[in-house]
């Protein structure tokens, strides 16, 4: 049975699994029938021109994994930022795992989509909030159906969350295939400020398809600096649909550094509803192989004197395919919009890819918009530089290599993730770059 | 200890240096001299390694070795160190990591291991100080937002640290302010030794009131016109390029 056939067949099941009277019963419904009209995007379509789902489908995924898998931290731990005090909520195979998770109820609620979605205390907040900043389509419409498990963030006003919370999914390999799709939900009211750490980690060879949506909503002054460290097996592929939707100047960040996985598409948009907001978007990607990973994002400035700054980067080698495709949209109302977008790839090898493609829809008139994206190879006259000195090629590139994409990481407020990612750059460029960083 | 004869060198097919002869001994400083265009920067590039150029003809012995096979990094570990005309920014690398990169991985090439971090840090303290560089510059990135003349300095410490056979330094003086000058040239002063040797390559005397050179050489149309003392490069001072160039072609 095809996927798409295999998960509406499940429907009626899952529906009746869950709390048939829950909040979201309706939404839920209507969300798999516009999954079922618009079906999993093809290459058809522009936003998935140079990404094609094809050879992630074609595999038989279980869709409601049985199993109760166990993991011991000792197993796990390396995939955690383990050297600061954090909040945690772990999934394993798409359940919650409460032994491996680290919540709280006091004074701010970080715990689970699961109960708030079912219990009463949490209605208003699920009525205001779910589902009102994912666009419902494709994708996220299937999520939305399927929408059950994931973190639940709720950051009353006038508190700055000391404790980063790290956001854990794990796929274990008990099924021969497995879909996930968490859904995460996280609101930063007013003057609050959060930091998150997100990461999925398949932890066997059999195929895992992750299919992700997270809703955050800042609320008038609130600061939310979210981080998605991608560095998964390569037989297993993510689809990140993140919707962040902001209130008047608030401050949103979101760093995605993607390295590993067989193929990775994040979905990133921002909706400005409020002045004197800020957006930021920062990627680092470096793959290799045969890897595939697509950033495709969305700035929409709606409301006047906002900013948003967008700087990815990304080192392609063997033949592996990058794609980056940033829309921008300043309405007319936008007015002094700052809007900025940089795009710049290294192909460090014949066989490489890389697609980038701006997209600026403005209809505001006084506002400052640009962009710059470049391919290109690494600089040869740096490369003599450093080889003067006797650093030989193989680490010169490196030392290259790391310092293109250091600048990305200069915005990291956590040390302790600014160091994992560094290492794991270092990791991924196989080198020892010779000094500690 | 650099041994060049009849080097001929080019760039995509087009001739630059048409026949060099230049004997460098232990304990001279030449300087090379020349209006521009005149192959100064390719001898050094030459020398150094950079493939861009292509040898086409000639002979170049560094310690009595053929070096014309050998990549940059590895005659940089038998000791030719080119300080930049124009030294390339490495944001996100600090001048402390990068040269200890350096010093380390040509430890590595004679098989021996890590300096040892005390070891490392009094030599950075010691040649920092020699050449007044602050402490809080050898914590930015390299050359990232330097000026011209810290770019030039900067050169100077890695020469300093990195203890050359032989220095080849590339209009060091270009950019320089005259305090700037004097510290880089008692730095580079310093330095010297009976056992190595230095090729100041400028266009003009300026430098070489300070590094005084044994030799002078003149280059034009990618060969040496002239040689001499140092008086030579007062002789240019004073009278310009052009006499030699009108004797280099009768």
């Amino acid at each position: 049975m095809e996927l798409k056939d295999k998960l509406l067949a499940s429907f009626m099941a899952f529906e009746s699994s869950v709390d048939i009277d829950s909040n979201v019963h309706d939404l839920r419904v209507e969300a798999i029938k516009k999954f079922e009209d618009d079906g999993f995007p093809t290459k058809k379509l522009e936003a998935w021109k140079y990404t094609s789902l094809y050879s992630v489908l074609k595999h038989d995924y279980s869709v409601f994994p049985k199993g109760e898998p166990r993991l011991e931290y000792a197993d796990i731990k390396q995939y955690f930022i383990h050297d600061i005090d954090s909040y945690k909520i772990v999934f394993v195979d798409g359940k919650y795992s409460s032994y491996l998770s680290q919540t709280t109820h006091d004074g701010i609620d970080v715990c689970l989509m699961s109960a708030a979605l079912n219990k009463p205390k949490y209605r208003m907040v699920i009525d205001k909030y779910f589902n009102k900043a994912a666009r419902n389509e494709g994708l996220s419409a299937l999520n939305t159906a399927f929408s059950q498990e994931g973190a639940y963030i709720h950051i009353p006003k006038n508190k700055v969350v000391e404790k980063p919370i790290q956001i854990l999914h794990f796929a274990t390999g008990t099924e021969t295939g497995l879909m996930l799709q968490p859904r995460n939900l996280i609101i930063v009211d007013e003057n609050s400020h959060l930091e998150i750490i997100e990461r999925h980690q398949s932890l066997t060879d059999n195929p895992v398809l992750t299919n992700c949506v997270t809703e955050i909503f800042t609320n008038k002054r609130a600061i939310i600096d979210y981080y998605k460290v991608q560095n998964d097996k390569q037989t297993a592929s993510l689809i990140d649909n993140t919707y962040i939707n902001q209130k008047q100047e608030s401050v949103a960040s979101v760093h995605t550094f993607s390295f590993g996985g067989k193929l990775t598409r994040n979905n990133l948009n921002f909706y400005q509803n409020g002045q004197r907001i800020n957006s930021n978007l920062k990627g680092v990607t470096i793959i290799g192989e045969k890897q595939h990973v697509d950033h495709n994002t969305l700035v929409h400035h709606i409301e006047p004197n906002c900013e948003s700054h967008q700087d990815y980067k990304s080192i392609i080698g063997d033949s592996a395919i990058g794609v980056f495709n940033g829309k921008i949209v300043v309405e007319k109302e936008a007015q002094k919009t700052n809007a900025f977008q940089a795009n710049n790839n290294l192909l460090v090898s014949d066989k490489a890819t890389m697609n980038t493609k701006p997209q600026l829809e403005i209809f505001a008139d006084d506002v400052k918009c640009s962009h710059g994206c470049t391919i290109g190879q690494l600089d040869e006259s740096a490369m003599f530089y450093l080889q003067s000195r006797g650093i030989p090629k193989k680490e010169a590139r490196a030392l290259l290599m790391y310092a293109f994409s250091n600048d990305i990481l200069s915005s990291v407020k956590i040390p302790e993730v600014k160091q994992r990612i560094t290492k794991l750059i270092a990791q991924k460029l196989n080198v020892n770059l010779g000094f500690d960083l | 200890m650099l041994h060049i004869q009849n080097l001929h060198a080019s760039i995509d097919g087009k001739g630059i240096l048409k026949g060099i002869n230049l004997n460098v001994k232990p304990g001279e400083v030449h300087a090379i001299m020349g209006p521009n265009g005149s192959g100064k920067s390719t001898l050094a590039s030459v020398i150094a390694g950079k493939d861009e150029f292509e040898v086409t003809k000639g002979e170049m012995l560094f310690e009595n070795e053929d070096i014309q096979e050998l990549d940059p990094e590895e005659r940089a570990h038998k000791g030719i160190f080119l300080s930049f005309q124009y030294p390339v920014e490495i944001p996100g690398v600090s001048v402390t990591n990068f040269i200890k990169t350096a010093i380390n991985e040509t430890r590595k090439s004679k098989g021996l291991g890590d300096m040892p971090a005390n070891e490392m840090l009094k030599m950075i303290k010691e040649k920092a100080e020699m050449l007044e560089i602050d402490r809080k510059f050898l914590s930015r990135s390299l050359n990232e937002g330097f000026s011209g003349g810290e770019k030039k300095r900067n050169e100077i410490f890695q020469l300093a640290m990195l203890e050359p056979k032989l220095a080849i330094l590339d209009e060091t003086d270009s950019g320089l302010d005259i305090d700037a000058l004097r510290i880089v040239a008692s730095g580079v002063n310093k330095l010297k030794s009976k056992d190595n040797a230095v090729i100041v390559i400028t266009h003009y005397q300026r430098l070489l009131d300070y590094i005084v050179p044994d030799f002078v050489h003149v280059l034009h149309d990618g060969k040496i016109v002239k040689s001499g003392d140092k008086n030579l490069a007062k002789e240019l001072e004073a009278k310009g390029y052009d006499w030699i160039k009108d004797e280099a072609t009768v």
